[in-house]
């Protein structure tokens, strides 16, 4: 599902921000799973050693990712698979029509994955025709309601249970009024079950492809991947080029920290490897770049490349929990979509990077390490160097820079706010004032440091 | 002869990896992945602890005898009940899992022997040679594994150990049913794939 809006993310949020209950349970909700995240990770003494480990392994898969996306392609295609190569969104979803063409199907089934979401592959899908459902619960519901997810882990976290006992009832015909978890994800059971049994064609996304063996490894909770695999008579992953790590025992250290990081459980329910189609089965790996590839050569941004969609510094962001996702505008939301986003097109994007108060959280639950909030204020610059923001934040910049550099306007300036926002408070407090939005000003101090220390030295 | 310039166009193969050679950092050596404790004897309890903690079952059987005890107990209204494990047969009905997957879709219950179990984080390992059918352990209703009590051990690192110079064709680690939070973050058991997940020590 393609955003349509043209807002930004100010604008989103301040829309997500109006009923004030929803957004408190929203970040209430969000903080619960960091929570979790917390004690799973507390249980384990070597934690921060894994974090390391992860890291350079991926440092590394970064270094070599030419030999091992070779080594790769041999392994799988000696495994029997189908290897593809993909540059584009476009090519990506050509490349799975045409598979989905040759066995001549009209219905697929697709669990999670944020790569199709990246490339827009239900909807170009939906235009040759192909009817996709997606098969996560998170995602049917999201799909259902003609959305995309706000969330990479949790899809529809930005739904309350009401809300979705009514689209099932009228998508799904439960009764209306019904809005019991166990009664609604037993309905939608029933509802996939049928559509898992008469899918010839299963998509799935990939959480990590092994170079040493060609197997691609799918993680899920609720087993959509897995039934829609088995059951289908040719499986198509796909992947982006990153996802790659050098062996199978490096798997040890990614899934010890992949589902703890994510909702704080100890793994998910299934880790299934798919190494060799099963008989009379086609296997298809579709590897995809979408400016990867380019990412790679830049010694700033290359790192968001590390990324293993855990979902983490979504739920420990201050300004995600209180903006939700769609806030974002992107298939990626919070503070790692904002590193990712403005990297394929810096114009549309220049907006997510200021989402941030920088205040380093998403970076400290990263459980590869990636330096996302120093990533973020460097996109900020990239961003004003550039031309990208807008002419008020750039003559704002520019003041600032006059104001701070030097110290006799910088008294100045000092002196005269506290004046105006003491005599004057209307000056600032209105609605032409950004900061005043959702806040109160704060009382302004009566004197500046520089003041206090003067007379202070004086006197003693 | 004469040979005509043909214009080289690249593929996107050759396009990709061309610009990741071109673009990838030099050094960034592959790490050493450190070993945990290895496997000691409070791991069945641990698997025990974890295991039930996300909403499977520990049961522990002196033998066969103990599982069809338990099965005969618990499962009598499973109409459907299937196994790959020939000491069972005498409560299982005659399946040919070569047969097309979703003549599986009515199984109440599956039993299948797992290779080990995993202490801290409650998952047994299965390949495909003991699933029967690949679409078995996700399309039955309930699902129970078999492992002996002491093929447990610590942590993961531990469990590719083991598997890492095996082969196989499909193998997965499965801990506990089937199970979502999606709405609303309340758990709810059997999302898709079978709704409990029993899991039989034998010691």
């Amino acid at each position: 599902m393609k955003y349509k809006s043209v807002k930004d993310h100010a604008e989103l949020a301040e829309q997500f921000n109006r009923d004030e209950a929803r957004v408190d349970w929203h970040d209430k909700t969000l903080w619960f799973i960091r929570e979790k995240r917390d004690k799973a990770a507390w249980q384990i003494p070597e934690w921060e050693q894994l974090r390391e480990t992860a890291s350079q392994i991926k440092n590394n898969v970064l270094s070599n990712l030419h030999s091992y996306l070779l080594q790769f392609e041999k392994k799988a295609q000696q495994n029997g698979v189908t290897v593809h190569w993909a540059a584009t969104p476009e090519e990506h979803n050509q490349i799975v029509y045409s598979i989905i063409k040759k066995h001549s199907v009209a219905n697929i089934v697709k669990s999670k994955s944020m790569l199709t979401e990246e490339c827009h592959l239900n909807e170009y899908l939906l235009k040759q025709g192909i009817d996709v459902v997606d098969t996560d619960l998170g995602e049917r519901i999201v799909q259902l309601a003609g959305e995309p997810p706000s969330h990479i882990v949790l899809p529809c976290i930005h739904w309350k249970k009401e809300e979705i006992g009514e689209l099932f009832h009228q998508h799904l015909g439960t009764p209306k009024g019904n809005a019991d978890p166990q009664f609604l994800t037993a309905a939608a059971r029933e509802h996939l079950r049928q559509r898992f049994m008469t899918s010839k064609v299963a998509i799935t996304g990939v959480n990590f492809g092994v170079a040493e063996t060609g197997e691609i490894i799918v993680c899920t909770n609720e087993g959509n991947a897995d039934l829609g695999v088995q059951l289908a008579d040719v499986h198509i992953g796909c992947m982006g080029i990153e996802k790659i790590i050098p062996q199978r025992k490096h798997l040890g250290v990614f899934l010890r920290l992949l589902a703890r990081s994510a909702t704080g459980q100890p793994i998910t329910t299934y880790s299934s490897h798919f190494s060799k189609p099963r008989e009379k089965q086609e296997m298809h790996i579709v590897l995809v770049d979408n400016g990867r590839s380019e990412r790679l050569g830049s010694d700033d941004f290359r790192n968001a490349l590390k990324c293993i969609r855990c979902g983490a510094c979504m739920n420990t962001c201050p300004v995600y929990r209180r903006s939700g996702g769609h806030s974002y505008h992107y298939a990626i939301a919070g503070p790692i979509g904002a590193i990712l986003a403005p990297g394929l097109d810096m114009k549309k994007h220049a907006d997510l990077p200021f989402a941030s108060t920088l205040c380093g959280s998403c970076s400290h639950v990263c459980p590869v390490k990636i330096d996302i909030h120093d990533q973020l204020f460097k996109w900020r610059q990239v961003l004003v160097q550039n031309g990208n923001v807008t002419s008020t934040k750039n003559a704002g910049m520019k003041l600032m820079n006059v104001v701070l550099s030097n110290p006799t306007i910088y008294k100045l300036a000092g002196s005269a706010g506290r004046w105006l926002m003491n005599y004057l408070p209307f000056i600032v407090n209105n609605k032409f004032n950004p900061w005043y939005k959702q806040r109160e000003m704060p009382k302004p101090p009566e004197q500046s440091f520089g003041e206090w220390y003067t007379r202070n030295r004086k006197s003693s | 002869m004469v040979y005509k310039k043909q214009k080289v166009i690249m593929s996107s193969r050759e396009k990709i990896l061309t610009a990741i050679k071109k673009n990838q950092p030099e050094g960034n050596p592959l790490p050493e992945v450190f070993s945990v404790s290895v496997a000691n004897q409070n791991s069945a309890q641990r698997f025990q602890t974890v295991l039930t903690n996300i909403g499977g079952l520990v049961v522990e059987v002196d033998g066969w005898n103990g599982i069809k005890d338990h099965i005969l107990l618990n499962f009598s209204e499973s109409k459907r009940i299937v196994s790959t494990i020939t000491e069972l047969s005498a409560i299982t009905g005659i399946t040919d899992f070569k047969n097309d997957p979703h003549l599986l879709e009515d199984v109440d219950l599956a039993i299948l022997q797992g290779h080990f179990g995993v202490a801290e984080n409650g998952a047994i390992w299965i390949t495909e040679d003991q699933m029967g059918n690949r679409a078995l352990p996700f399309i039955a209703q309930h699902l129970a594994l078999v492992i002996r009590k002491n093929e447990i051990v610590s942590t993961l690192h531990n469990a590719y150990d083991r598997i890492e110079a095996t082969n196989y064709n499909f193998g997965t680690f499965i801990a506990g049913p089937s199970k979502t939070a999606d709405i609303e973050q309340s758990l709810v058991l059997g999302a898709h794939g079978p709704k409990s997940m029993t899991v039989f020590l034998i010691s």
